[in-house]
């Protein structure tokens, strides 16, 4: 038997299916009032933007899109260090995709690239292996950015690094977590309106962090937050099937982790990649998060023992250290928590723009900002 | 050792007249023959001329090469608005040390596509520059036909239908496929080819028809967008209707990209009124069995492309923009 790529997703993106669960969706969220949704994860922002989902889900649904793209919460300091980093002689930086496009207070990798600097986007950080072994006179340097997704990778390269014993390979490490930043939306005070309120009643959580971590690591949030966790895969299908397990959740009085995404994810996850990035990494106590501030341990850096191969000790003295405010009007934080609408923000469509980004959710296409910005007039 | 490209032979000597002469022996003919600093030409009834540079990496990829998509890329942008490719001037920026092996082969390939296209190199220029200073061979066309029709984006209006000659998305994926090193789809190959044939036959069928664009950087979606911006329209595309190749999906969905964004090279968009459409199609589909009618023009958000999906919701494509970058998240 030939398997071919549609037998893959195609009944993930099923016109009857995806028309079925929006109709059960309906029956069941009847009497139950408005249920304001986050989906974490920017894939998921993606696909209810691509396969306009919301035109299909009553009323009572809403969603809040939420913090888990790791290229629109990487902070202007760090985006800074990137460019730097590139501008020296001799230097290859690497990082992933979108990432070039993002500017920091010294513009973006992009212009960096234009100014001369050799920057390079690779898809899997294992062809920098290559391009360091490619060019030995030259000092390579990866900015390593995601979420538990690509952390493994980047740990696997690592270890690649050390038992070559490659010199010409250095990390610049921004790796994020998800529970961390989900905690901090629901347990944090919210500088502008000086509460700690949100709107968020329940979270689809990411897929591809979840096929690292497992499930369990969003444990915490039905039984000390009573809001119910619904795993979902990134298709249409998938994400219309985890909202429906969301209203039965509520429906029936639960709060519970489930998973939608089963073809992929366990409660326990990947262990092999859970041990490689513990080899390598330790939290951070801080780590700023573009829009959002401060957030504590909730990003990883290299251990002490692998210093030699982080950029950050090794050109340490290249790096400045001091905080670049976030636009004092920007209310990213407000809408992330459900608080406000983007419209509702003083610098939106105005200081701020999908060009001339602020804040995070402006950033990339999957940005609530930025969607309200390019499909205003149809949502 | 394999014969290569040296800087000598961009230096006027000797050396240099050897690879004229190379070039000669596949694209001569007459008027070249005749050419001092410029050539003489016949004069032309409506006369049509348009100017293109072609810089692809890698030179070679399945379905072409640097020098078909010269050709092909050239005149297609004449056929597009109905002319007729007559003559071409070819300007060659070679970087030293390329084999004269592959030059051949490119120009090989050039002279097929001039003969497909019924026209002629009549000018040109060779230049040679040293290692790091292009990319193994960038080309410079210019192109002048004639115009037989007067298809522009000018007629353009609300109630036209939308065609779609073939499914879209080939050339781009298949680039980035090669760069990638991605080979798991035997179907990939690019869709380059000159156009010209097709709009002889539906220019003759006496078809009318409004308006014609290849697909080529930016995709359907960078078109379809220009189209609705220039006409002051809304252009409503039904997503089912385009088609994308199993290969060209596959490299979308491992790399993040969209194929409505990716560049097409011999794919074409096509506007006629509703009358004229199904003649059009048959035409398409003789060539494509993948032709399609994929939408119309209307007019409820003018400058903007809305998709519509086949469970019922509607969003707007927009003009790609930037470096096509795929999405990490």
């Amino acid at each position: 038997m030939q398997v071919e790529l549609r037998d893959l997703y195609d009944r993930f993106r099923d016109p009857e299916a995806m028309r079925a669960l929006a109709r059960q969706i309906q029956r069941e969220v009847q009497g139950l009032g408005p249920i304001n949704i986050m989906e974490v994860c920017g894939g998921h922002t993606h696909t209810i933007m691509k396969y306009g989902l919301l035109q299909l889900l009553p009323k009572e649904i809403s969603f809040i899109h939420g913090p888990g793209c790791p290229v629109c919460i990487m902070p202007k300091e760090r985006i800074d260090h990137a460019s730097i980093l590139a501008a020296q002689p001799d230097t290859i930086l690497c990082t992933l995709g979108d990432m070039i496009r993002v500017p920091g207070s010294r513009g973006s990798l992009q212009d960096a690239r234009a100014r001369g600097a050799d920057v390079r986007f690779v898809y899997s950080p294992m062809d920098i292996l290559k391009i360091a072994l490619d060019n030995p006179t030259k000092r390579v340097i990866y900015f390593a950015i995601g979420f538990e997704t690509t952390t493994p990778m980047t740990a696997a390269l690592i270890d690649q690094v050390v038992k070559r014993g490659i010199t010409n390979l250095l990390f610049h490490i921004n790796h994020v977590t998800v529970p961390e930043v989900m905690r901090e939306l629901i347990d944090s005070r919210d500088e502008h309106i000086d509460s700690y309120n949100n709107r968020i009643d329940a979270f689809l959580g990411p897929s591809h962090v979840s096929v690292i971590t497992g499930s369990r690591i969003y444990e915490e949030f039905p039984t000390r937050y009573n809001r119910p966790v619904v795993v979902a895969g990134f298709e249409p299908v998938d994400l219309l099937e985890g909202v429906l397990m969301v209203v039965r959740q509520f429906r029936e009085g639960r709060r519970e982790v489930e998973i939608q995404y089963r073809r992929s994810v366990t409660r326990e996850g990947n262990r092999r990649a859970q041990e490689l990035m513990e080899r390598y990494f330790v939290k951070r106590d801080l780590f700023k998060w573009r829009g959002l501030g401060n957030i504590p341990k909730s990003a990883w850096r290299l251990k002490d023992e692998w210093r030699e191969l982080d950029a950050e000790w090794v050109c340490g003295y290249l790096l400045p250290n001091r905080e670049i405010e976030d636009h004092k009007l920007c209310i990213c934080g407000d809408i992330l928590r459900g608080m406000a609408k983007p419209t509702e923000c003083q610098v939106f469509g105005t200081a701020c723009t999908p060009s001339k980004p602020l804040g995070s959710c402006m950033v990339s296409s999957e940005g609530a900002c930025a969607a309200y910005y390019r499909y205003g007039n149809l949502l | 050792m394999e014969k290569i490209v040296s800087l000598a032979m961009g230096s006027g000597g000797k050396e240099s007249w050897e690879l004229i002469e190379r070039i000669f022996r596949h694209l001569g003919n007459d008027l070249l023959k005749e050419a001092e600093d410029g050539t003489p030409l016949p004069s032309l009834q409506n006369p049509l001329f348009t100017t293109d540079s072609f810089t692809v990496s890698p030179l070679f990829f399945p379905g072409g090469d640097i020098g078909k998509l010269a050709v092909a890329g050239a005149c297609n942008d004449l056929a597009m608005m109905g002319a007729q490719p007559r003559f071409l001037s070819l300007g060659l920026i070679i970087e030293e040390g390329l084999e004269l092996r592959q030059l051949e082969r490119i120009l090989r390939s050039m002279k097929r596509e001039l003969a497909l296209n019924g026209a002629q190199v009549v000018t040109g220029d060779t230049k040679v520059v040293p290692k790091g200073g292009c990319d193994g061979l960038y080309i410079g066309v210019s192109a002048l036909g004639e115009r037989k029709a007067s298809i522009s984006q000018r007629n353009i209006e609300e109630g036209d239908l939308i065609l779609l000659s073939g499914d879209i998305g080939r050339h781009g994926a298949t680039i980035f496929a090669a760069r990638e090193g991605i080979e798991l789809w035997n179907d990939l190959e690019s869709d380059c080819r000159s156009l010209w044939p097709i709009v002889e036959e539906l220019l003759e069928s006496g078809a009318t028809i409004k308006a014609m664009r290849d697909a080529t950087r930016g995709g359907i979606a960078a078109v379809l967008n220009e189209w609705a911006t220039a006409q002051n329209v809304e252009i409503e595309i039904e997503e089912e209707k385009v088609s994308v190749r199993q290969g060209v999906q596959g490299i979308c969905e491992i790399l993040g990209l969209d194929p409505m964004v990716l560049a097409n090279e011999g794919t074409f968009l096509l506007v006629s009124s509703r009358d004229e459409a199904p003649k059009i199609l048959e035409i398409l589909r003789s060539h494509n069995p993948e032709a399609s009618i994929i939408g119309e023009v209307k007019g409820d958000h003018p400058q903007r492309v809305v998709l519509r999906s086949p469970w019922g919701t509607r969003r707007f494509l927009d003009m790609p923009s930037g470096e096509i970058l795929p999405r990490i998240c």
